[in-house]
This record gives C-alpha cells, sequence and structure tokens, in this order.
C-alpha cells in the first residue's frame, strides 16, 4: 500500500486549502446576486475530495457525485475556470451554463458528473463502471452521496448489482449527519452504523474519520489496494460536518437544529486545522498567495465572459 | 360584508393541512422538510407541535416507498397528504403513484379507495434548472384514476386542499413556488371547493382566456391590460385540471369564439393542447380563428440567467397574440416592476 509522504502532506494540505477558499470565494460573491443558482458548499468536508487527484490520477478513475459536489470536481482535478463560469450562467462554463451547480462535469479530468436529485447518479457509476467491464477499460468508478442517499431505494439495487458483477466500484458515503435540516435520527434507525449495515449485503466497508485528511488518505489507498487487488468493490464510510447551511451561502446554527457541542466539536476538528501543524509559516503563505491568485483570475475571467445566447437553450436537446 | 382576511397562499395551505387534521384524526401528513425549522415554506407551519410526531412527521429520503406507505395507510382508512419540495422528487415514486394509487379502487373493482394528496411544489427561477423546475401536469392528468388540481389564490389552495384531502381518490395537488407568496382573501374555518369546477374570474365577450396556477397570475395581468384596451375577456381559471370543467370552456368560446389557453407545462401534449382539442372537437364552427396555445417550450428549462430570458411564457404572449388578432397597438412594456425575470418579486433572495 501506498504510504503518505511529506509531499504528500503538503499536497493534501494544500488541496484541502484551495478547496477551502475556493468555496469561500463563493459564498463572498454570493451576496452581488450574480451567481443565481443554488449552491451546496463543501466547506468543512474538504479533505474528502482534496485527495482525488494523487491517488486517482487518470481520467480512467471516473467519479460521480450528488449535489454537494464541489469538492470531488475541484479535488479531481475539475477545470477551476469552466467550474467557476458555469456558476455564474456562462457560456465559457463546463455545460455552456445549462446545468449550474448541482450539475457539474469535466470528462478531460475523470469528474463524470454529479446530479441533483438524491440518490440518483449512484446507478450512473456502476453503469460506467461496467461499461469499462465491456470495453475492457482500466479504471476505477468512484461514487460520492451524502447520509441520505442511504435511504434510496436505487442506493441498494445499485451496491447490489455492483456485488454480483464485482465491479471495480468505490462507493463513498459523506456522512455529515444531515440531510437538510433533519438529524440522522429522524431517519435511520439511531444505532445502526451506516458502514455497518451495508457490510451485511455482502460487500467489504470501511470507516474513517473524514476530518481526518490522512486518515481519509489512507483509507483510500487501501480502497484502491482492495479493488484493484481482489477485483471487487468496496464501501467506504467518512464522518464529516459542514459548515454553512445546507443550500447557499450563510451559515444557519441560529436555527438551532444542530447542537452546539456539535458544531463546537466539528469546528476543532476541522480537516484543514488537523494538517496546520504539518505546514510551516512560510509555506502556509506562499500557498494562499497561490490558490488566492488563481481565484482572482477564475472569477475575473468568469465575470468578464459572455453570457451564452438566448437561443443556446433549444439547443442540444437531440443528439 | 364580512371584513376581509388576507393571508398568504402559504398560510392557506397552512390552515387546510391543520383543519383537515383536526377534523379526521387519522389523517396523516409527512414529506422532507415537514417538521423542519422551515417547515416547507411555512405550509406545515406548527402542525407537528399541534398534532405531534406519529401523525406530522419528517421522512428518510424514500420517496418510492414513502408513497407506496401512504397507499398502504389510504387503503386502511388512514389517508395521508405527501409533500415533495420539488415536483421532480415525485418521479421517483412514479411506480406507486401510477400502478399502485392510480390502479387499487379499478383494478379490484371498487374494494379499496385510496384517499391520498401529494402535494407537488413547482420551482421557478433563480437556476433551479432542467431538474427542479418542471411542471409536468400532463404527465399526471395522462393517468386514469388521478385527479389533479392546481390553486391559483390562497382561497382556493386553501379549500381545494381540503376538498383533496376528503376525496376519496388519489389527488395531486401542484402548487407553484412563485405562488406561496402570494397574498389573498381567504374564508374563515372548514370549507371546501368542488374538484372540476373552474372559476370565471373575468367576464366578457370578446374573446376566452384559459388558465390556472401561476399562469392565471400572468393571465389576470394580461386580461387587465386588454379591459383598458377595450377588448374584454372572459378569463377562466381552471382551479383542476382532471376533471376538466369542460362546461365552462366550451360556454365561454361558445360566446366569445376565440380562444387562448395558457399552460405552464411544455407545449408537446401539454394541457393547453387537450383543451384546445376538446373545443376544436366540439366547437368547430364556432371558432372565428384558430385557438392560441401559450405554453413552455419543448425542451427542458436551463438553469443559466440568459438562457431562462424568455422561457417562460406570461401575460406579454397573450397581448401580442391579441394585438395581432384584433389589429390594435397595446402597450404593455412598463407593467412588470420587476428588474430580473428569475424572481417572483423583488424581495426574492436565492437560492430558493
Ligand atoms: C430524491 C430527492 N429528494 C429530495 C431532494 C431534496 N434534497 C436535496 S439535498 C437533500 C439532502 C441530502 O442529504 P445528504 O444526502 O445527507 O447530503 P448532504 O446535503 O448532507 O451533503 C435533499 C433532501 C432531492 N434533491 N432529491
Ligand atoms: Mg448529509
Amino acid at each position: 500500500m501506498k504510504k503518505i509522504s511529506k509531499k504528500d502532506e503538503l499536497d493534501l494540505y494544500y488541496s484541502i486549502l484551495r478547496i477551502r477558499r475556493i468555496e469561500e470565494k463563493i459564498a463572498k460573491e454570493y451576496v452581488n446576486w450574480k451567481i443565481r443558482c443554488p449552491v451546496h458548499l463543501s466547506i468543512g468536508q474538504e479533505a474528502i475530495g482534496a485527495p482525488l487527484k494523487k491517488l486517482f490520477k487518470s481520467c480512467k478513475d471516473e467519479v460521480v457525485s450528488g449535489h454537494r459536489a464541489h469538492s470531488h470536481y475541484l479535488g479531481k482535478g475539475g477545470d477551476l475556470k469552466k467550474f467557476i463560469c458555469e456558476l455564474y450562467g456562462k457560456k465559457n462554463g463546463s455545460s455552456g451554463g445549462k446545468a449550474g451547480s448541482m450539475h457539474l462535469t469535466d470528462k478531460k479530468s475523470g469528474f463524470i458528473l454529479s446530479s441533483a436529485i438524491v440518490g440518483n447518479s449512484i446507478p450512473i457509476g456502476v453503469g460506467l463502471a461496467y461499461s469499462k467491464r465491456i470495453k475492457k477499460e482500466k479504471g476505477i468508478v468512484l461514487i460520492f452521496f451524502g447520509d441520505a442517499a442511504v435511504e434510496t431505494g436505487v442506493f441498494f439495487e445499485s451496491l447490489n448489482f455492483a456485488i454480483l458483477k464485482k465491479l471495480p466500484v468505490i462507493f463513498i458515503c459523506e456522512n455529515n449527519f444531515y440531510s437538510v435540516y433533519s438529524n440522522m435520527k429522524y431517519r435511520q434507525p439511531q444505532n445502526r452504523k451506516i458502514s455497518e449495515m451495508v457490510k451485511g449485503i455482502g460487500i467489504k466497508t470501511l470507516k474513517s474519520n473524514g476530518n481526518d485528511p490522512i486518515k481519509v488518505f489512507n483509507t483510500y489507498c487501501k480502497a484502491k489496494d482492495y479493488v484493484e487487488e481482489l477485483k471487487k468493490p468496496i464501501f467506504l464510510e467518512f464522518e464529516t460536518f459542514r459548515h454553512y447551511e445546507h443550500c447557499g451561502f450563510l451559515k444557519d446554527d441560529h436555527l438551532n437544529y444542530r447542537k452546539k457541542s456539535e458544531i463546537n466539536y466539528w469546528l476543532k476538528n476541522d480537516c484543514l486545522k488537523k494538517l496546520q501543524t504539518k505546514v510551516n509559516k512560510k509555506k502556509l503563505i506562499f500557498f494562499e498567495k497561490k490558490i488566492n491568485k488563481e481565484i482572482e483570475t477564475a472569477f475575473s475571467f468568469a465575470k468578464k465572459s459572455k453570457f451564452p445566447r438566448n437561443s443556446e437553450s433549444r439547443k442540444k436537446l437531440y443528439a | 360584508m364580512p371584513k376581509k382576511r388576507i393571508i398568504t397562499f402559504a398560510e392557506a395551505i397552512n390552515e387546510g393541512l391543520r383543519f383537515s387534521l383536526l377534523k379526521n384524526e387519522n389523517l396523516i401528513c409527512f414529506g422532507l422538510g415537514v417538521g423542519d425549522p422551515k417547515e416547507v415554506f411555512g405550509t406545515t407551519k406548527n402542525l407537528q407541535k399541534q398534532f405531534g410526531d406519529q401523525r406530522v412527521f419528517d421522512i428518510p429520503t424514500s420517496e418510492n416507498a414513502m408513497t407506496g406507505i401512504a397507499i398502504g395507510c389510504a387503503i386502511n382508512r388512514c389517508p395521508v397528504v405527501m409533500t415533495h419540495q420539488r415536483l421532480d422528487f415525485s418521479l421517483l415514486a412514479f411506480d406507486q403513484i401510477i400502478n399502485n394509487a392510480a390502479k387499487i379502487f379499478y383494478m379490484f373493482n371498487g374494494q379499496f379507495t385510496v384517499p391520498i394528496t401529494l402535494r407537488l411544489i413547482v420551482g421557478k427561477g433563480w437556476g433551479q434548472g432542467p431538474t427542479h423546475a418542471q411542471s409536468l401536469q400532463s404527465l399526471f392528468a395522462h393517468i386514469p384514476g388521478l385527479k389533479v388540481v392546481m390553486p391559483s389564490n390562497p382561497n382556493d389552495a386553501k379549500n381545494m386542499l381540503i376538498q383533496s384531502i376528503k376525496d376519496p381518490n388519489p389527488v395531486i395537488y401542484i402548487e407553484h413556488r412563485w405562488l406561496h407568496d402570494q397574498k389573498g382573501h381567504v374564508e374563515k374555518g372548514f370549507n371546501s371547493k368542488k374538484i372540476g369546477k373552474a372559476n370565471l374570474l373575468m367576464k366578457g365577450n370578446d374573446i376566452t382566456i384559459v388558465s390556472n396556477s401561476f399562469m392565471t397570475t400572468e393571465a389576470l395581468i394580461a386580461a387587465k391590460i386588454l379591459r383598458s384596451n377595450g377588448i374584454y375577456a372572459d378569463l377562466i381559471d381552471l382551479c383542476s385540471i382532471k376533471p376538466l370543467d369542460e362546461k365552462a370552456i366550451l360556454k365561454s368560446v361558445k360566446k366569445t369564439r376565440r380562444l387562448i389557453v395558457l399552460d405552464d407545462g411544455h407545449d408537446f401534449l401539454s394541457i393547453a393542447s387537450e383543451i384546445i382539442s376538446i373545443v376544436t372537437i366540439k366547437q368547430f364552427n364556432n371558432l372565428k380563428i384558430s385557438p392560441k396555445k401559450i405554453t413552455m417550450p419543448n425542451f427542458p428549462v436551463p438553469t443559466g440567467y440568459s438562457l431562462t430570458k424568455n422561457f417562460y411564457p406570461g401575460h406579454k404572449d397573450v397581448i401580442k397574440y391579441c394585438q395581432n388578432i384584433f389589429d390594435k397597438n397595446i402597450r404593455y412594456d412598463n407593467f412588470s416592476k420587476k428588474n430580473f425575470h428569475d424572481i417572483p418579486h423583488v424581495r426574492f433572495k436565492g437560492p430558493f
């Protein structure tokens, strides 16, 4: 198994920091009401998307995700300018402005698609994996979803097929304990762990602290080895926490749907803080500068970009 | 005359639910967000507090199973109101809706009734996009065994919801997100409004305008502009798509001999298409000119701001058509005070 090196740690920190700063910039810009589509920010959960490019470099390693997909898109190496343009509904966006934040894609980087309907991209990922077998293609498919997707029927149906056909899939449940304002306890039996329940249907599962970047990194490494060597799918559960509201650019802790102690616990265990000690001050300043420059360039590019002509809306309905 | 009681569409729905829950102690109300701090845009406000979490509750993200569970409750005479914050989420339950809810009464020859009400909220604007803004009333109305209602004002929202819940059949209750903040007079108490009866909102001899749900807001604007230009329209607000108040439409067209139908579904096989087909078949000789459909285009709602401009038809399209057929120049440009086409009113801030 790949062991995390000093360089990996730095890269990982950089990747997390970059996603964090991009998401914060989106939140900051949102109040200008120029980003006119719903956004589900990944702030707090970046450690799970951050190592994708490093560990699943090939564009044959493919990712699908759900509504909270920014960190997976960016982590896999999705184009930043195209992403920001898509948020602004601009012509240069990854889908020419037709799709918005909830439906991202960047085929070149291996980020295939994300979808706004809970659970809806899970079988798409399994289908991608099956097609690899037919086409004798290399690569692993990573399927990201939240704790609520585990409540859909299609989740079980998709897992069943992937297990049955021994497909090269890593299922990744980003468990942040909430679906919008609903705690898990209103949706799933209280003492049942997702990973343990899933194990019962015949798939290996690993569970880890999703806020600990090194643990997340190592879990991915194990999963990759497992899928490649045993030619079987695997299921990962990462526990984590979102800092902002479910959908939008604000914090909503005044609504009291999450306990203060819970919020404080997770903020104290923030993924960025966890790695901070491994990076020296000079490096940190350098990172911030580099990231800031990249972000400013991307945002000013997006703001200056043209809107697609209205007539584009009727194009590409059929192939 | 009693003093008018002005409340919002969302508050009216809340009242309808509250009165129904009071009236029938077997009634159950569930859906994603029903008990959360936002309480489905205020429509389920305080219901869980008042009626407890056995009867009013948030659910797992299991739309398909929960619809089947609603049907199971319903055939044992526990009626259910299930809410979807977007119509698009109900699509996960098409099997249960079409193969069970719509079939059980007929197939078992009337031995079970299925009193469920599915509240489907149609999104619009602020980048809701292809999967969060679908107006699929035609899909539901196509299925024998389902009733489909689309109220356009707070009073009807309340009274038709009460009637939908009382109805022994599955009722698809479609509410447009842009209506939630609209205000109007709402009668006190437990009233109901018959499903299948349209409102005649304005009277005139020159043209018949038929609309539903949020399109009635647009139709009203148009009809008023027309009136100030000497063109008088019968404005029929359908309220119910299925059953359809054919009689009201035919009676009006017989008088006006001209017809416009507004519907915010995609044009092909839209409710507008069906109404025009009925009128053409039954009153071919009465029509002075071919009827007009004002509908959404035959492609998905895109997300981006510039792409959604002109996507949604509205009052301007009615006026343009009337300018043509009545050969009149009518001003309408300054009527709309909004600067942005993708929000219902200036106070609205995304993302919902
Ligand atoms: C089928 C379906 N039902 C409901 C919704 C509304 N919705 C959007 S995101 C969301 C919460 C999902 O929670 P989770 O999967 O835990 O992801 P998280 O937001 O916590 O990242 C819900 C209910 C939806 N998009 N699709
Ligand atoms: Mg969650």
